[in-house]
């Protein structure tokens, strides 16, 4: 078992107790770690490597353990995502029916490459493999909700909307004097990047 | 909207499987599947009743054994079982009862695949519904036997299609693929006897105890049983779900699905089988090409190499990593197939190409790996002028 050095538990007590709640939801037991390990993700669009000591300190698992998890599951990462997170499926029937089209038109929609998060925060862009669209393809995850048979323009209205929401959303946060310039949730302190940077780089660890 | 064809299972009264189910004995429930014949739906085609026979005679010290769902339809270009757990979960879940009633199980588990969380809200509200009705719970139907479903939801990785990697990350870990023996039904989750089918075969196994074995039996060809649900995509104007006797052969689903000028179909996916035109009266079935359900249709104006390509890159991403044939074969490929479709490659090493997938389909720990390479074996066997085609004559 893991022992958290003081002063990470004072730096990081919200984080620590969003565990805890998880822990006393789904139990301390092996098999709930990647339900917890899920929603942590969805809660906070990271898993930092603060998260993951505190949830094998928990589990009475190493932390090594918990990051071999972490980092085998597609919809489980250490980088943090942006507000929006696109997956695009390039498989075969998806290929077939013009992905490649909706590809470049997501890259130059938003400067960025597979892979990555937009500078501003508001997107990541992901490949995922079969999504089970194929007979409405070409398909993609926007935020885990399928969208099936997306065209080009359609590709491009929707960035557009997106971000005209995240921009409003984000000039209301402004106003009531946000420490963040991000539209999204609790960054976890360790690593966390400057979005506004558009830094993505793996959080150091503690 | 996707499917195409009228489904029988759609037509199975609510509640007849599981009544039928708890008339009779566990063990002759165990009979029942076992005389219909049924294999199961996901395509590996090892036969239900056996499956289950074996969790229920396997020793459970503690009394303690599990039902799982595989509702992790990963493999490229299969959707039926999304359809069925979006139009007929009760029936799912209705098989799943079934089946813990047969092997003495009060756990059934559904492992939801990360892809399909969008369902999640639904299935979980169709399982408190039952609960409600007294389909699951403690006494099921006055019968005196419990047994309850609970949705775990996948993280994205296809390897955890295979049953053992399924049980490896319902445990919270990894999902790599188990050695085996032991099998799951002797050992699988938490190390108690272990029943993992797919979502097709719990909903064919409550209409088997709803209809008879008879009926079932009577459906197909003698060592494929029943009806089958294909997903059809790709090069054709109707993709979706039909349904389809077993021993079909591949031209009437595909003329079904309106791709009548097709060059080859990939049936059963990424980790099927590139089937030619002219070998289209081929039947889907165990004994022929069998498949999960996956019929990817591939129109003639299609490079058949980039479909090729599309597919190995798949196996490159989704590999576990665990083992090296697969981890390192599967890049082998991938470039290989990239060199041959930019002309840079010769004869010569289109043969290593080949030699080592046919290394990969025997080293290789788990169906992921032994599979990757099948698609691009068979296009080079069945499209010979076509590969070379893209060898540079001096090379050939
Ligand atoms: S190939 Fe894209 S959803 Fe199946």
């Amino acid at each position: 078992m893991t022992m958290l050095p003081t002063e990470v538990v004072q730096d990081n007590a919200d984080l620590i107790e969003a565990i805890d709640a998880l822990v006393a939801r789904y139990g301390n037991d092996r098999s709930a770690l990647i339900p917890i390990l899920q929603e942590l993700r969805q809660q906070r669009r990271q898993i930092s490597d603060v998260a993951m000591q505190v949830v094998a300190n928990r589990l009475g698992i190493t932390p090594v353990d918990v990051q071999g998890v972490v980092t085998f599951y597609h919809f489980l990462d250490t980088k943090p995502t942006g507000t929006h997170v696109i997956h695009l499926c390039r498989t075969i029937s998806c290929a077939m029916a013009g992905m490649e089209s909706i590809a470049t038109r997501l890259e130059n929609e938003l400067g960025i490459s597979f892979g990555e998060t937009t500078p501003d925060g508001f997107f990541t862009l992901e490949w995922a493999n079969c999504i089970g669209m194929c007979a409405t393809a070409p398909a993609m995850l926007l935020n885990r909700q399928a969208l099936p048979r997306v065209t080009p323009d359609e590709a491009s209205e929707l960035v557009a909307r997106l971000r005209a929401e995240c921009l409003a959303q984000r000039s209301g946060n402004g106003a009531n004097g946000a420490a963040h310039g991000s539209a999204h949730g609790p960054a976890d302190g360790n690593g966390a990047p400057d979005r506004t940077s558009g830094a993505s780089g793996p959080p150091t660890g503690a | 909207m996707s499917v195409r064809t009228p489904m029988t299972l759609a037509t199975i009264e609510a509640e007849q499987g599981l009544r039928a189910a708890l008339a009779l004995a566990p063990e002759e429930v165990v009979a029942t599947i076992k005389e219909s014949g049924m294999k199961g739906r996901g395509g590996a085609g090892f036969p239900t009743g056996v499956k289950w026979g074996l969790a229920a005679e396997a020793p459970a010290p503690d009394g303690v054994r599990y039902v799982v769902c595989n509702a992790d339809e990963g493999e490229p270009g299969t959707f039926k079982d999304r359809v069925l757990l979006s139009e007929l979960p009760d029936l799912v879940f209705e098989g799943m009862t079934i089946g813990g009633y047969a092997i003495g199980s009060a756990h059934g588990i559904c492992y939801l695949r990360g892809e399909y969380v969008y369902l999640l809200e639904d299935l979980e509200a169709c399982l408190a519904r039952r609960r409600e009705a007294g389909l699951l719970g403690r006494d099921v139907l006055g019968s005196g036997f419990d047994f309850d479903i609970e949705i775990h939801l996948g993280s994205g990785a296809y390897v955890c299609g295979e049953e053992t990697a399924l049980i490896e990350s319902l445990e919270g870990r990894r999902g790599e693929p188990r050695n085996r023996p032991p099998f799951p039904v002797v050992s699988g989750f938490h190390g108690a006897p272990t029943v993992v089918n797919n979502v097709e075969t719990f909903a064919w196994a409550a209409a088997i105890l709803a209809r008879g074995a008879d009926w079932f039996a009577h459906i197909g060809t003698d060592r494929s049983t029943g009806p089958k649900l294909l997903s059809v995509s790709g090069d054709v104007e109707r993709p979706g779900v039909y349904e389809f006797p077993l021993g079909v052969s591949i031209r009437e689903v595909v003329e079904a699905a309106g791709g009548g000028e097709a060059k080859a179909a990939i049936v059963g996916g990424a980790a099927g089988t590139c089937v030619p035109a002219r070998d289209f009266d081929r039947a889907i079935s165990y004994e022929d090409v069998s498949t999960g359900g996956a019929v990817i249709v591939v129109g003639p104006w299609r490079d058949l190499l980039e479909v090729a390509e599309n597919l190995q890159w798949f196996f490159v991403n989704e590999s576990c990593g665990q083992c090296t044939p697969c981890r390192v074969g599967n890049i082998k490929l991938l470039e290989g197939i990239r060199r041959l479709r930019a002309g840079e490659l010769s004869r010569r090493e289109l043969d290593d190409l080949v030699g080592l997938g046919h290394t990969m389909q025997i080293a290789s720990k788990c169906g992921l790996g032994q599979a990757a390479p099948n698609v691009l074996l068979s296009i080079i066997e069945h499209y010979r002028a076509e590969v070379l085609g893209h060898i540079p004559v001096g090379a050939r």
